[in-house]
């Protein structure tokens, strides 16, 4: 057996969370309340009060990974992932257990971590690059090509500041992409940038595992990205490894464990921080609080919203993605129509009806967002879910195979041509 | 077993990620490795500042050169206070050159951390090296303030002599003393962002308990080595006796010397005592 390229033994994170501020009973306690309040944060702060309540985001994680293994990292928000990344990278400290690394590391868990909008699509791969720790020489040397991989030719004396976001995009996984770590550790950079832009980066990742012999950590919501590259899987449940077996076996057991967990209704928590939030969210067919529907039912959505400032046009959007990750469709009323309360509101419900999508038998999963002009506030991601089974649409006993996940509702017109 | 080696010199050493306590060494070979991060994130800084300015490097001219004119109007002209024999103009230029370099670190140094968060909390990086990156512009700044110092010497006919040769000393104290404080206040603001607004207050406050705008001599001669803990009073005075000939002050020197590295220290091991919380807690 050779000496693995990365020993995690025993990793565990404590993170202090602070607890929802005390109410003041009486307006003598609120105002020694307010006496205090510099103290009581001082306190908070510095960690030595009782408040605060104690989080493990890791819990005695342990595994090896072998020189030349690409290792996928999966589950649910929260579930520790980021923290193990950001321990691996160094970035945060565990609170206990020890990490042992072989090799070069590179960690990737944000496109284009330094970038300054004012200097030139130039400056920035230099800069950039040496962020990564890239020395000056090893981007001498690959400058072309990082250039030639980002299609950025024409702009490279530009500020990135002008540039279109895809473009931005590119040029700042391109610039990651060479850094040729003996290591390289991915969060889920990948899920931005079009569609075509993802293809070329999953292949140059796949390029690098497979080619140098490198070892590769990469967390994703993407299944089938999970799938595709990686040759183990690891899942990750509460801070503790659920699983660690072959890539295909985590995937397809984790995506199982999901869907059964996930449920037509759920009750929602505030998040810190958010001024309007959703307190539940829920989904029926044909009216039908049910989580398997025959294909053609008729979808709705709906949640029930509170907010601390009464708002007149709380913003709702959603996207609906298979089980594997791949999104379908999304609407969002910041950008389409929508009714508006005519008083604002402090709580208050908000309906979609989505009609019938052609979905093909399958599972699918729903994201949610809500937030007021400013922006996202409140963010539930793969929180509900459904099965769609076989039914004989047309009436003429043909299911269509599963080509894509949905079909297309199309009117045919035929007309024969005359004969020349 | 011997190890392939690779083009890169620091490949496949192994690294060993774990809990640490108390007070941190410095990691100086780390550093090293890295010195070209430091010479990238030093031209981002002089690079963005003189970017999208119209009077681009002017700036750097007009500052101190309007401050001085000021200062020589208010405390000068109207208060009268003495500048050891010297133009008034000269003398109080010739404190602002290191008080500038002084401040401006200060400010710069102090907020980095907080304004580039995502080099905390999204990659690794010596995290010493971004407040330290503030330094490059402050000295290119003082550069250009040493010309217009030049011509202002000339139009007063005042000659240098041989003292001119302590000034890259007495730049590497000013160093040495802003980058203390600013590494302990940048470390200060990641984790208590009141800090903050105590920055603007000390600046402040600390250029009237510099020798800027008056003479070292004005005061109580008793109390001139307590002034002299101050790092600046004797940075200041080293600077008036080195560019216009006044005398030298050795007592002054000295302790202002050893407060200057005592708080480049204290600013290190701070710093480096709280960086393996910065990501948890920006």
């Amino acid at each position: 057996m050779t000496t693995p390229a990365i020993k995690v033994e025993g990793i565990s994170k404590l993170y202090r969370l602070e607890h929802a501020a005390t109410r003041s009973k009486s307006f003598r306690e609120l105002l020694t309340g307010m006496a205090t309040a510099p103290i009581r944060r001082f306190r908070q702060l510095s960690g030595s009060d009782k408040t605060m309540e104690d989080f493990w985001a890791l819990q005695d994680v342990s595994f090896d990974v072998q020189p030349g293994e690409v290792v996928g990292i999966v589950g649910r928000n929260g579930a520790g992932k980021s923290t193990l990344l950001k321990v691996l990278s160094r970035i945060v400290e565990p609170t206990r257990g020890q990490v042992t690394m072989r090799g070069r590391v590179a960690s990737l868990l944000e496109v284009g971590t330094g970038f300054h909008p004012e200097l030139s699509g130039r400056e920035n791969i230099y800069l950039n690059g040496s962020i990564l720790g890239m020395r000056k020489r090893e981007i001498d040397a690959r400058f072309d090509e990082i250039v030639a991989f980002a299609e950025v030719e024409r702009f490279l004396d530009t500020p990135v500041k002008r540039y279109s976001s895809g473009m931005y995009v590119r040029l700042a996984f391109a610039v990651a992409a060479h850094l040729n770590p003996e290591i390289l550790i991915v969060d889920e950079v990948l899920a931005v940038g079009d569609a075509e832009f993802q293809k070329k980066c999953l292949g140059k990742m796949k390029e690098v595992s497979a080619g140098g012999g490198r070892t590769v950590l990469f967390v994703s919501h993407n299944m089938a990205a999970v799938r595709g590259l990686c040759t183990r899987g690891i899942w990750l449940r509460n801070g503790k490894v659920a699983m660690d077996d072959t890539a295909e076996a985590v995937v397809h057991a984790y995506i199982d464990t999901a869907a059964q967990a996930m449920s037509t209704q759920v009750e929602l928590k505030r998040p810190s921080g958010a001024s309007i939030w959703m307190t539940r969210a829920s989904m029926s067919f044909d009216g039908q609080p049910t989580m398997t529907a025959p294909m053609g039912s008729e979808l709705t959505l709906s949640i029930d919203f509170e907010s601390d400032v009464p708002i007149k046009h709380p913003r709702f959007g959603y996207v609906l993605q298979t089980l594997e990750g791949e999104k379908l469709l999304n609407s969002n009323n910041r950008y389409q129509p929508s009714p508006q309360f005519d008083e604002p509101v402090s709580r208050g419900s908000i309906v979609c009806r989505l009609g019938a999508p052609p979905f093909m038998p399958g599972r699918y999963v729903v994201s949610l967002w809500l937030g007021d002009t400013s922006g996202d506030q409140h963010v539930e991601l793969e929180v509900l879910a459904f099965e769609i089974v076989e039914k004989d649409l047309w009436g003429n006993g043909q299911i269509p195979p599963t080509v894509t996940p949905m079909w297309w509702p199309t009117t045919y017109e035929f007309s024969a041509s005359p004969s020349p | 077993m011997p190890t392939p080696l690779t083009a890169s010199d620091d490949a496949l050493r192994e690294l060993v990620i774990r809990p640490r306590s108390g007070w941190i060494a410095i990691d100086w070979r780390e550093l090293w490795t890295a010195r070209e991060l430091l010479y990238f994130l030093v031209l981002r800084d002089v690079k963005v500042r003189y970017k999208q300015t119209v009077l681009g490097v002017a700036w750097a001219v007009l500052q101190p050169l309007f401050t001085m004119l000021i200062f020589t109007v208010v405390f000068g002209r109207f208060a009268k206070l003495p500048s050891d024999g010297v133009p008034y103009a000269l003398f109080v230029f010739a404190g602002l050159l290191p008080w500038t370099l002084f401040s401006n670190n200060i400010s710069q140094a102090s907020m980095s951390l907080m304004n580039q968060q995502s080099l905390l909390t999204k990659i690794y990086l010596p995290r010493l090296f971004v407040p330290s990156a503030s330094i490059g512009s402050g000295l290119i700044d003082l550069a250009v303030s040493f010309l217009v110092f030049a011509l202002l010497m000339l139009y007063y006919g005042v000659g240098v002599g041989a003292g001119v040769l302590a000034v890259p000393f007495l730049v590497l104290l000013t160093t040495a003393a802003s980058l203390g404080v600013g590494l302990l206040l940048a470390a200060l603001i990641v984790t208590y962002r009141d800090f903050r607004y105590v920055m603007p207050f000390l600046v402040q406050s600390w250029m009237y308990l510099s020798p800027v705008i008056y003479p070292v001599s004005m005061v109580p001669p008793k109390w001139q080595p307590l002034l002299a803990l101050n790092p600046m009073a004797g940075i200041i005075d080293g600077f008036r006796s080195s560019l216009l000939g006044l005398p030298w002050n050795p007592v002054t020197l000295g302790v202002s010397s050893a407060s200057s590295l005592a708080l480049l220290v204290l600013g290190l091991y701070y710093f480096r005592r709280t960086e393996r919380s910065f990501a948890d807690i920006a």
